[in-house]
């Protein structure tokens, strides 16, 4: 019944490395000390260490092997399905790692003259204008550090636009009731109000109760499209007509902009500012595990309330050089060190190059397609509210019999110990036991067939035999945990566990 | 089937109001409760602070989710309820007992637009 065994790891190198530590013991040998001449004595009292810093001591083999068996405790996107790909983060190629790797690129310093690092330019130049094509805006800047802190920036280029047109009173952000919850952070980061409009029973924009909210103190509004159901907002020509009417920019959350590639542009909807979540389209790593990267593409005539640095280019006799523009006055400002997460950008790139001009039009209807094929497959076990074609992601709001008593989270639990990562739960809000489903373009059919599989399965089991599915995890390094607790009492240091009684 | 108490006032935001007098104790309803899951913060305002009805007073956050509470009366809030400081779950085991805040109303004809008991009862579907 298990597809994944757990008996390969071992219990004892799995402990904690603090556990396996014994005093005296050591991995590593120091070379000659060339610093002999100086004594501790000499150092000032201020400088010195009250006491021993609690480390483990263990030898190089027990840390080696500690770690692989935590390793395999993990469930990453290089050993299975995760059923929210272009959510949290799609495969990432091993080519993209190679690119980042190359020593001309992590050689580089920040610092060095413009002369010295004119390859990397040109990474930054070229994805910048690959972008720019893509989403049909005219500029690009890079160096936004994630998501999120993309919104943020792109939200601060629409207040400075407003402020630059003398309209210091265009404070409020239309946001849909169905958005991220980004949406409403970073406006609100940013100083804005924010003004929620109604979704329709089909879960897009409602445009009647969007008519009344459009003043003269509209900033804009904050859309992605197709929306977090996974619908395509059909209205967005007729909104974004009605927002610039009133004086307000159309913000663009890159969220969903996989099933777009291809197909449709951003900017050619009505979109004035979008950011991107390099994760979620260009396979990138996942912020939340290193680095991330959120590029803020502007239509023409914001370009120059894009954040400093930016990089252009001119051609010198049969040559290009790359180099910084001169800071802009009328920029917001500098948001990030230098460039922004330049590893991050040489992935993106190098995904970009692979798939080239013709593939990547591919990308958004294989992703459309693979969503759908889950979809009606599926459809008869769980709960659809909004029939009908999605895009690259759909909402099930829980299991069709719900007499069970089995919920959403019981599913996501259960479908860990048929070693699929669960989908993402609880979310959009719209929906009581949301679970939405979204596989990306590269999952194969006997993927998706072996995901199905399962979810009739669990769909069966929770039927036939309700406990089982409700005390799932069962072959799970750790059974379902105590999230309440784990909210309530936060232990997070070894240091913290010591001083804990009982758990 | 969720709880719901004759002589309360509901919001369409799912919070109550109890009034007594010129006070009106607000929180959230057992339907809210039993949505949003295990409770584990209650991010409330000061006392002396003012609340306006249809604006944010601040958030419950669950294993779920994190929802603002929004106001469902203007006033003066001269209590809060300490309590959820260190227990957040009391509003779990008791929702309509375990009250946020108690606010000195400043227009009891807000409370007109407000549900009552059956009302709210037909808006969850119950």
């Amino acid at each position: 019944m298990a597809r994944r065994t757990r008996t390969m790891n071992n219990t004892f190198y799995g402990k904690l490395i603090f556990e396996l530590s014994k005093e005296g013991r050591k991995g590593y040998s120091l070379p000659e000390n060339k610093l002999a001449e100086y004594k501790l004595a000499d150092l000032p009292d201020a400088l010195k260490r009250q006491e021993a810093p609690c480390l483990p001591e263990v030898d190089e083999m027990t840390v080696v092997r500690h770690y692989t068996n935590m390793s395999n405790n993990n469930f990453g996107v290089d050993t299975g399905f995760y059923p929210l790909g272009s959510c949290t983060m799609k495969y990432n190629p091993k080519i993209n790692e190679q690119m980042c790797n190359l020593p001309e690129f992590t050689h580089l310093h920040p610092l060095q003259g413009e002369e010295t690092i004119q390859g990397a330019l040109a990474v930054y130049y070229n994805l910048q204008r690959s972008l720019a094509e893509l989403s049909g805006l005219k500029e690009f800047t890079l160096n936004p550090y994630a998501g999120a802190h993309g919104e943020l920036t792109g939200l601060m280029v629409m207040r400075s636009y407003h402020l630059d047109n003398g309209n210091p009173n265009r404070v409020k952000v239309i946001i849909p009731d169905s958005a991220h919850g980004t949406n409403p952070a970073s406006a609100a980061v940013c100083g804005l109000e924010v003004v929620v409009v109604k979704s329709r029973p089909d879960g897009t924009v409602d445009v009647e109760d969007l008519k009344p909210l459009l003043d003269e103190n509209i900033a804009g509004m904050m859309m992605t499209n197709p929306n977090t159901l996974g619908i395509f907002e059909h209205n967005i020509a007729e909104i974004a007509k009605l927002v610039h009417e009133a004086g307000g920019l159309m913000y663009y959350d890159g969220a969903n902009l996989n099933p777009m590639l291809g197909k449709c542009r951003p900017g050619d909807l009505g979109f004035d500012i979008m950011h991107i979540n390099l994760h979620k389209t260009f396979s990138t790593p996942h912020g939340g595990g290193g680095p991330g990267s959120g590029p803020v593409g502007v239509r023409e005539g914001l370009e120059k309330f894009l954040p400093n640095p930016r990089v252009s280019r001119e051609e010198v006799a049969d040559d290009i050089y790359w180099y910084f523009m001169e800071d802009c006055e009328d920029s917001l400002g500098s948001i990030s060190g230098f460039l922004g997460n330049f590893g991050v950008m040489m992935r993106a790139y190098a995904y970009i190059l692979t798939l080239g001009k013709d593939e990547i039009k591919n990308v958004g209807p294989l992703a459309v397609l693979n969503a759908n094929y889950v979809k009606e497959s599926l459809k008869y076990y769980y709960e659809l509210p909004l029939d009908g074609v999605c895009k690259h992601e759909f909402v099930f709001d829980g299991l069709k019999d719900k007499s069970t008593g089995v919920t959403t989270l019981d599913v996501a639990k259960r479908l860990l110990d048929y070693g699929f990562h669960a989908p993402t739960i609880y979310f959009p809000l719209l929906f009581h036991e949301a679970m939405m489903i979204e596989p990306p373009e590269n999952e194969s059919k006997e993927t998706l067939d072996e995901f199905i599989e399962v979810m009739k399965k669990i769909a069966i089991e929770a039927k036939e035999n309700p406990e089982l599915v409700k005390s799932a995890p069962h072959n799970t390094p750790v059974r379902r945990l105590d999230d309440t607790k784990a909210a309530l009492k936060q232990i997070v240091t070894y240091r913290e566990l010591l001083s804990v009684d009982e758990l | 089937m969720s709880k719901i108490i004759d002589g309360l006032y509901y919001s369409e935001s799912h919070e109550f109001v109890k009034v007594e007098g010129d006070f009106g104790y607000v929180g959230i309803t057992d339907y809210a409760q039993h949505e949003l899951g295990n409770v584990v913060y209650v991010d409330m305002p000061e006392v002396d602070d003012e609340v306006e009805a249809g604006e944010d007073f601040g958030a419950v956050e669950s294993v779920k989710a994190a929802s603002d509470l929004v106001s469902p009366v203007s006033g003066t809030v001269v209590e809060v309820n300490e309590a959820l400081e260190d227990e957040p779950g009391l509003i779990n085991k008791d929702a309509f007992e375990n009250w946020i805040i108690k606010v000195e109303l400043s227009d009891k004809g807000e409370l007109e637009n407000l549900m009552d008991a059956a009302a709210y009862k037909a808006f969850i579907g119950e």
